[in-house]
């Protein structure tokens, strides 16, 4: 790996790690319950993302494992939010 | 020669992770926000994912990435439907400039959803 290949994905890091940050203050905010499950779906998306550039850094491509189950988790979680608003009364939010 | 290709996607990706990041700040109200959390995240991931593919061009890798890119084109597209659709339903306040709203009075009834058959719903 050439010297700056590796100094763009202590980059791409960075700016993934900047990028959490106004979706973490969004899911401190978020005025409503959706809010929060959005932010905390885009929050894994990102770490997804993260744990990608982190395989390709230490070359461990096990690490895309966990970053397809962690894909995989948190879409389901807004799924089940989702069903869990449905169940409740219209307008009741 | 394959890192000039990988960093063109670990650019891509990381410019739409960022741009999802600002979106979600940005943005007025929740259905927009969802634009930002869906379709910028989804782009900005398969950008990233890619590019592990590309950098460690072996058939495991390239096995895993497509398969974790292809369920989160498909999914991540049905959870923001589903929770755009609940929140509307539950009373999610719309942005004040909203001009176009279709589903205006004709939300779908109060209670758990049943499942149906055949036609569309919103068709009746």
């Amino acid at each position: 790996m050439s010297a700056w290949f590796e100094l763009l994905l202590h980059g791409v890091l960075a700016v993934l790690a900047l990028s959490v940050l106004p979706t973490l203050y969004r899911l401190r905010l978020g005025p409503s319950l959706p809010d929060r499950a959005v932010a905390l779906d885009l929050i894994a998306l990102q770490l997804t993302g993260a744990i990608a550039v982190y395989a390709i850094l230490t070359h461990e491509p096990v690490l895309l494992d966990a970053a397809m189950v962690l894909a995989i988790i948190s879409s389901l979680g807004t799924i089940a939010i989702a069903r869990y608003l449905f169940s409740g009364k219209e307008g009741s939010l | 020669m394959r890192e000039p290709i990988a960093a063109v996607f670990l650019v891509f990706g990381a410019f739409f992770m960022l741009l999802a990041g600002l979106g979600m700040v940005r943005l007025p109200d929740l259905f927009l926000r969802l634009q930002a959390a869906a379709k910028a995240a989804t782009f900005g991931l398969g950008g990233l994912m890619w590019a592990a593919a590309v950098a460690e061009w072996s058939p495991s890798v390239v096995a895993r990435v497509l398969l974790t890119s292809i369920f989160v084109f498909a999914i991540t597209p049905v959870a923001a439907q589903l929770i755009a659709h609940a929140a509307f339903r539950a009373g999610v306040p719309l942005w004040e400039r909203t001009r176009e709203n279709d589903l205006e009075g004709q939300r779908s009834p109060p209670g758990p959803r049943k499942p149906r058959h055949g036609a569309f719903p919103d068709d009746a």
